[in-house]
Order: C-alpha cells, then sequence, then structure tokens
C-alpha cells in the first residue's frame, strides 16, 4: 500500500488557480483526453470500458460498485437514445465533496462524462444536481456552456462524428433522489418513489432506454484514467479500493474540510495529521466514515483502521461517501443517532411499511430514551425493528436507517443503558 | 381564476428551451416550478394551475411534485426563509444552539413566520456544508457558514437593511487556501 501520503499531489482538485475557467483548464491539460480519444483513436469504446473496469475506480456515490464493470452492462447500441445520469444529489449527510468538484474543477467532471458518455455510446448526460447548490448549479451550468462554445458538447463533437448533450437539472428538497431509481422519477418530472429492481437501469433507465448512473466524483476520475492508464490508477491507495479520494470531514477537528488524498488512509492520521487533531485537544468517543447511513465506530477502536471497503469492513463500518464525522468524548451518542432516525424518517418516501413503519419506531423509541422515558427492553426492541426492516425494501434507505442505530446500540451500549429508567423486578 | 399568475413572453420563451431538452412532456415540471418560485415567491395552487396550464399537465400532477419536494413553498413564507441545518454534524457543532437562538430574536419557532412577513424560520436536513457547520441558508439561495449568535445577528441586522449576505468561497485548506476569519 502507497503510505506516502504527505507528498501526494492532489489531482481531482489539483493546486491551481481558477482551474474552473475553462481556459486555465485547457492551459494545464484540459480537454488533451478528449482528443486523445476522439483525434488520436487513443480508445475504441470497447477498450475505454475496459481501461475504466481495469482501474477499478469503485463508485464515490456510496456503493463502490466498479465503474467500468458497470458500463460494461449496457446493452449494444440500438439506435436509440441512451443516457448518463450523472448524481450529484449530495444529501447523505456528512457529505459535502461533490461540490468542491463543482465549484474548483467542474471541467474535470465534464471532460470524464464525455468519455464515458463516448464509451457506453450515450445520447444525453443529465447533472442531477441538489436544489439547495443553487450557487454551484450555476458554476456547473456556466462550466457546460463554456464546453458547448468550444465545440467539446453537442454535435460532431471534434468533428468526430460523436454527438453528446449535456443538461442540468436540479433537485428541490429530497434525500431520497439520490438514490438512482428515485433520480430517475425525479428526472421524469415525478415524485422520487424509487423503482422496483429488475429492470436495472442499463435495461430501462430514463424513459424506459438505457442508462447509467454514476456520481459526479466517479465521473471526475475518468480522465485521469484515461491520462495515466489503468496501472498508474491501482497504484494508488488502498490495492482494491484504489485511487483518490476526496474525503469530506466534518465535526469536532481542528480544521474540518475536504481533502484530496489515497485511498486506504488510516482514519488516525486524517483526524491528527490532516485535520490538525480534535478541538480542544478532547478524546474521539466516535467516528462516522462514510456518512450518516455508515456504522458508527468507537473512538478506542480506530488504531490502524484505514478509510477503504476491505479495512472498513472488517472494522465493522463502510466507506460510504468518504464523508467522516467525528464526535468527541462530550458528545451524546443518543441524541445524535436519534437525530440520525429523525432523518431516515423524515426523508423515506412511504412506499415500503418496514421502512415507512420502522423509520417512525425507531424515532419514537429513540426520543422515549433520549428523554429518559425509555426501559431496558427498548434497546432489544430497536435491535428487533432493525432486523425487521434490513434487505426488506424496495431501496436501500430502510438499511441506511437501520445500521447506525444497530450498530450504535451494539457498541455505546453504555451510553443507552444509562439513558433508560432501572427496570425493578417484582418479587413474588 | 385569477389573472395575477402569467408568464411573460420572455419566460415563455425560456420555458420553451427547457422543454426541449427532455424527450417527454412531464419532466420541464421541476425547472418551471423553480422558474415560477423565483418569479413569485411561492407556488401557491394558483401558480401550480399556471405551471400545468403552460405545460399542458394535469394540475394533480403538478400539486404531487410540489408536495413531494420540500424546497417549493406551497405556501406562502417569509420573504427571507432561515433554514438552519440541525442535522450530524450541524447539531454536534451546535445548529440547534443557533436555531434557538434566531427563535428567540425574531418571537417565532421553527415553522413559523414573523408577522411582518419578512422571516420565517425552518429547521431542515443535512445541506451539504457539514466542514462549514453550523449552518443556514437563506430562501433557497445563499449559504452562511461557521455561523456563531454574533454572524447571526449580523446576518438579521442585514436583511431588515435588505442586504443579503454574499456567497462564500469555502477554503480547500490543502492548498493553503487562507484560514476562515475567527469571529
Ligand atoms: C437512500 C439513498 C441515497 C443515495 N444518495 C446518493 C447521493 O446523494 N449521491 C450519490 O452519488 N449516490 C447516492 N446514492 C447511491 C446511488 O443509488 C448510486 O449507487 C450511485 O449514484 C451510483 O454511482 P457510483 O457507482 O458512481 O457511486 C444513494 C443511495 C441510496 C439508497
Ligand atoms: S425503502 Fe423507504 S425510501 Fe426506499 S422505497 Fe421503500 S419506503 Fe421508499
Ligand atoms: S449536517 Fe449540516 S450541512 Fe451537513
Amino acid at each position: 500500500m502507497n503510505t506516502d501520503w504527505k507528498n501526494f499531489e492532489p489531482v481531482l482538485i489539483p493546486n491551481i488557480k481558477d482551474l474552473y475557467k475553462i481556459d486555465v483548464y485547457e492551459k494545464n491539460g484540459g480537454y488533451e483526453q478528449l482528443k486523445k480519444v476522439f483525434k488520436d483513436k487513443k480508445h475504441t469504446p470497447e477498450s475505454l470500458v475496459n481501461e475504466v473496469k481495469a482501474a477499478n475506480i469503485r463508485g464515490r456515490g456510496g456503493a463502490g460498485f466498479n465503474a467500468g464493470l458497470k458500463w460494461s452492462f449496457m446493452p449494444k447500441p440500438d439506435g436509440g437514445p441512451r443516457y448518463i445520469a450523472a448524481n450529484g444529489d449530495e444529501s447523505e449527510p456528512g457529505t459535502f465533496k461533490d461540490r468542491v468538484i463543482f465549484e474548483r474543477n467542474p471541467h474535470l467532471f465534464i471532460e470524464g462524462s464525455i468519455l464515458a458518455g463516448f464509451a457506453m455510446d450515450i445520447t444525453a448526460v443529465y447533472v442531477y444536481i441538489r436544489g439547495e447548490y443553487r450557487d454551484q448549479i450555476n458554476m456547473m451550468q456556466k462550466a457546460i456552456d463554456d464546453a458547448y462554445a468550444k465545440g467539446y458538447l453537442g454535435k460532431n463533437i471534434l468533428k468526430s462524428g460523436f454527438d453528446l448533450e449535456m443538461y442540468v437539472h436540479s433537485g428541490a428538497g429530497a434525500y431520497i433522489c439520490g438514490e438512482e431509481s428515485s433520480l430517475m422519477e425525479s428526472l421524469e418530472g415525478k415524485r422520487g418513489y424509487p423503482r422496483v429492481k429488475p429492470p436495472f437501469p442499463a435495461q430501462k433507465g430514463l424513459w424506459g432506454r438505457p442508462t447509467t448512473i454514476n456520481n459526479i466524483e466517479t465521473l471526475a476520475n475518468v480522465p485521469l484514467v484515461v491520462k495515466n492508464g489503468a496501472d498508474w490508477y491501482t497504484s494508488i491507495g488502498a490495492k482494491t479500493h484504489p485511487g483518490p479520494v476526496l474525503y469530506g470531514i466534518s465535526g469536532h477537528v481542528n480544521r474540518p474540510g475536504v481533502y484530496e488524498y489515497p485511498t486506504g488512509m488510516l482514519i488516525t492520521d486524517l483526524i491528527n495529521d490532516v485535520c490538525k487533531g480534535v478541538r480542544g485537544g478532547k478524546k474521539v468517543k466516535a467516528v462516522i466514515p462514510g456518512g450518516s447511513s455508515t456504522p458508527p465506530l468507537r473512538g478506542d477502536s480506530l488504531d490502524g483502521v484505514r478509510m477503504d471497503a476491505d479495512s472498513l469492513r472488517t472494522a465493522g463500518s463502510m466507506m460510504g461517501t468518504a464523508g467522516m464525522i467525528v464526535m468527541d468524548e462530550d458528545t451524546d451518542i443518543v441524541d445524535v443517532i436519534w437525530r440520525i432516525s429523525h432523518f431516515y424518517h423524515h426523508e423515506s418516501c412511504g412506499q415500503c411499511t418496514p421502512c415507512r413503519d420502522g423509520t417512525g419506531f425507531l424515532e419514537k423509541t429513540l426520543i422515549k430514551i433520549k428523554d429518559g422515558e425509555g426501559e431496558m427492553r427498548d434497546l432489544d426492541i430497536l435491535l428487533d425493528l432493525c432486523t425487521q426492516m434490513e434487505g426488506r425494501t424496495i431501496c436501500a434507505l430502510a438499511d441506511a436507517a437501520a445500521w447506525p442505530v444497530r450498530y450504535a446500540v451494539e457498541r455505546f451500549r453504555e451510553d443507552f443503558e444509562k439513558r433508560v429508567k432501572k427496570t425493578v423486578y417484582a418479587v413474588a | 381564476m385569477s389573472q395575477k399568475y402569467e408568464f411573460t413572453k420572455e419566460e415563455l420563451a425560456e420555458i420553451e428551451k427547457i422543454k426541449a431538452k427532455y424527450p417527454d412532456k412531464k419532466p420541464p415540471v421541476m425547472p418551471v416550478l423553480w422558474l415560477a418560485q423565483n418569479k413569485f415567491g411561492h407556488v401557491e395552487p394558483e401558480v401550480q394551475h399556471l405551471v400545468a396550464k403552460t405545460l399542458d399537465l394535469p394540475p394533480a400532477h403538478v400539486y404531487g411534485v410540489v408536495t413531494f419536494y420540500t424546497q417549493y413553498y406551497g405556501e406562502r413564507k417569509g420573504k427571507y426563509v432561515l433554514d438552519v441545518c440541525t442535522t450530524l454534524t450541524c447539531q454536534v457543532c451546535g445548529g440547534y444552539e443557533i436555531l434557538h437562538h434566531l427563535e428567540e430574536k425574531l418571537g417565532i419557532k421553527a415553522g413559523e413566520t414573523t408577522e411582518d412577513g419578512l422571516f420565517s424560520i425552518q429547521s431542515v436536513e443535512c445541506l451539504g456544508a457539514c466542514g462549514y457547520a453550523p449552518m443556514m441558508q437563506i430562501t433557497n439561495g445563499v449559504y452562511c457558514n461557521h455561523l456563531t449568535k454574533e454572524k447571526v445577528d449580523k446576518i438579521i441586522d442585514d436583511l431588515r437593511a435588505g442586504k443579503l449576505p454574499e456567497y462564500e468561497n469555502m477554503p480547500f485548506y490543502q492548498h493553503g487556501d487562507p484560514e476562515p476569519s475567527k469571529s
């Protein structure tokens, strides 16, 4: 594993002033990979898919699926329209990294999307951005307009005969629209109810046509792979989960923010070195490694845990969006878990009973416990509820709601027990 | 129906452009609702009817969309809607203190609007600015980051004077971007 992170030079967000401007991006090698592919024929669509597959860019939207492999599921072109939906919904609590791409390097994402479009013979890319990111939506629209003006988008891109349109679609406040099938419903102008799978989006996606959904950061990695090759990419960071990644670190650290480093960073390095330690020199009570749905880890169990899928699985959590939340020793875990369950209850679309009722019941029980009205058996009720929710619903929101509760009750049991009423046993 | 709500010729041209982005009749409903809300400040039923009529869609469909997404104002709100994030990171970094400070200052609870119609307060879910917690967003627009009670007081004073805060470019420390000014 490459542990020399201190000398790592950022590639997704390199240190170049005004890189968001198309001229600056071009001056620094931007859109060169398009030219390599369209003019110098560096890749056919097939070889491009294979290169990206070999690079093993694992989806940065949460599920960590190999992007090239996902692309290879698209059926053969039949002359009809095919789509990419680029997922910039970014609403998983603790996640704020795609916005840095919109703000600082939008053209890298655009170039990556065009390359992905060529690889899969795509007609149009819809960039779905959460509605709250009004400013970032405007920045993205400006970047797209500039790319059209330079002939990188539209008809006959760089005289290659390949056409591609790119549109921004603004969300309007609904976490569930980050789930890929809900996102497609929303793009189709409907309420964002997730769809039952199968059919999978590659078969029947937007308007019933083949569609690939990728996260913004995932697509931004593509030009880097085309430029430097899959071998270069897999040499960065963790072997089974390689590449540069945008860590969004928030909570009780001295310097919260988004940082680009290789995957596989030690959580302790991220907290102590990158973020300059915990505020007030306090101890870490808990870390949520990759957005609110990933199981919280105890502060005293962080030694040697790295930010990649395998290491986090061994530690009992997940990489998610790499949106890491650090909580100090004064944090009230019961309160935090109640607030997380409030979030999922609020955001459940209500289609599935285990999710609609389960999230409500989780929240109610947690309110009871937080207010000192809970009993010891409520803790088992919580765990039982989680079991009834996991893996039984149309989309993964129910799992996302259950995991933090289950693992918090298991790992921070003493905090919960302290809050419940002492049970009095009647003596016969 | 009242004649109060109409799109101008320019707006109708804009709507034609929006329609051209999609292969179907329904998708423009979200962007056109945004356009309408930015113009009228809300999308109450009469505005929903205008959108439905303009896009040749059943009003019930437009209503369904408006009620699914929290950013559409199906009822009129204050001129400045203060969306205070109280989720996860903001929660542990003092989001509720900011919310309660605002409630006290403006004499209303989250979900309410001041009598003069100037302010509404809402407690909202993560706005994707967790590194800059605690934070709030004003009327679906500008983000105000690293809030303190003093910073909030200043924002309210400015808003009363009709001045919106400006867009804050948040640092990317890795490049030695400047530290945020500590207030
Ligand atoms: C409830 C829910 C919310 C999600 N929210 C997001 C999101 O905000 N952004 C995102 O990229 N992926 C989100 N996802 C994951 C997407 O469904 C999908 O896996 C992802 O966009 C695929 O892109 P990737 O393979 O490049 O990561 C969410 C999934 C679920 C179940
Ligand atoms: S799991 Fe929850 S959010 Fe997902 S479709 Fe079912 S009810 Fe909706
Ligand atoms: S938790 Fe408040 S912006 Fe993310």
